[in-house]
């Protein structure tokens, strides 16, 4: 499985929900099948966007909530596994990208390439609801299950080490911040 | 009885709610321990134990931009650990933060390993361009938050308060 096809194969369920991305990679393929107001890329601050995804979730408990990790990034907030199962927040789905690289940076491969499992940290550090995925069926499987259960899940897909060719776009990481607000706060 | 101020706590306690704070992330240290449970005890306040305080950073972009205002509670260290995420993350893409930092390690100090930490943070502010003030004594505490925060919110940036020991330990 790639992560494009992946993501193209949810797309449509992300029209209502907020949506927060790492950097590079992933930014650039969700961009590339369509950005939307809904749609934000942390493009930089490694391991945060889980936690930025916990803060969306708990002040805006009516919404639902989809981060879009990676496995390098998770392995640099380990620690963040712990708060978000902490806290349980029922509107967040966190969906960890593992390709076993830095793919953004040279492809050098991360801890996940010798054996760490990620679903099972997150079920250690007390995720409710974990799941891995290493087809197409069994991913939107997961995701469409983790949306109807209305409880935090992490799912930790297993896809290729293949991204776009470049990972700039046209859209400014303020011009994206700011509509992101303005969507999230307008209802 | 721990010599740290319940009094300047709850003083500091009461200004963030009045300036609209409603989430706070906190990771504990000891002059921190009455603004925690004051949160915890708060049915109106979200408290966000952390695992590591650069956390925070994240937790309070989020919610901002979810329009929920919050305050970050941590030592200096813990400013010292969320370095990147307030470059790569607060400041990158102009989000406010209210960083409410306990200022350990600054004349008085007893413990021996707090103290290289007192010396390097207000170069550490100045270096990363973090407008920063002092709560140092009760009377300046409630408009020195609410000025922080206005600061903050029409800046898009991240600011610092340090508590001073003359503030939040209360043996001379
Ligand atoms: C603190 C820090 N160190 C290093 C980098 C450089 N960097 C940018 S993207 C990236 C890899 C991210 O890996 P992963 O989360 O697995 O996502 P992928 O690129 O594989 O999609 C790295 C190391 C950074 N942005 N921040």
């Amino acid at each position: 499985m790639t992560r494009v096809e992946a993501l193209r194969a949810i797309y449509p369920r992300l029209e209502d929900l907020v949506v927060v991305t790492i950097m590079g990679a992933v930014a650039a393929e969700l961009q590339g099948i369509g950005h939307r107001p809904n749609f934000f890329y942390l493009q930089h601050a490694m391991g945060l966007a889980s936690s930025m995804g916990l803060g969306i979730a708990l002040a805006r408990p009516e919404r639902q909530v989809v981060v879009f990790d990676g496995d390098g990034s998770v392995l640099m907030n380990l620690g963040g596994l712990t708060t978000l199962a902490r806290y349980r927040p029922r509107n967040l789905v966190h969906v960890v990208f593992d390709n076993e690289s830095l793919l953004s940076v040279g492809g050098f491969p991360t801890a996940t390439s010798t054996g760490s499992d990620l679903a099972g940290i997150a079920a250690a550090a007390g995720v409710p609801r974990t799941a891995r995925a290493t087809t197409m069926d069994d991913f939107t499987r997961a995701f469409d299950e983790a949306l109807a259960a209305h409880d935090l899940t992490t799912i930790v897909a297993k896809v290729d080490a293949v991204g776009p060719s470049k990972f700039v776009t046209d859209l400014s990481l303020l011009e994206n911040r700011f509509e992101f607000q303005r969507y999230l706060t307008r209802r | 009885m721990s010599p740290v101020s319940t009094a300047n706590s709850r003083l500091v306690y009461d200004a963030l709610k009045a300036s609209g704070v409603r989430l706070m992330s906190a990771l504990p240290e000891t002059w921190l321990v009455h603004l925690i449970r004051m949160a915890e005890e708060d049915p109106e306040m979200t408290l966000v134990r952390l695992a590591k305080e650069e956390e925070g950073v994240g937790i309070s972009a989020g919610a901002h931009l979810a329009g929920v205002r919050s305050a970050m509670l941590m030592q200096n260290h813990g400013f010292l650990a969320s370095i990147n995420g307030i470059v790569s993350c607060a400041q990158l893409y102009r989000i406010p933060l209210l960083m409410m930092v306990s200022f350990r390690g600054e004349f008085g100090e007893r413990d021996p390993w707090q103290t290289e930490g007192g010396g390097v943070t207000e170069d550490l502010l100045r270096a990363l361009r973090i407008p920063f003030s002092y709560l140092d004594s009760p009377g300046h505490v409630a408009h020195r938050i609410a000025k922080a925060e206005t600061l903050a919110l029409s800046a898009n940036k991240p600011v610092a308060l340090l508590l001073c020991r003359d503030l939040m330990w209360e043996e001379a």
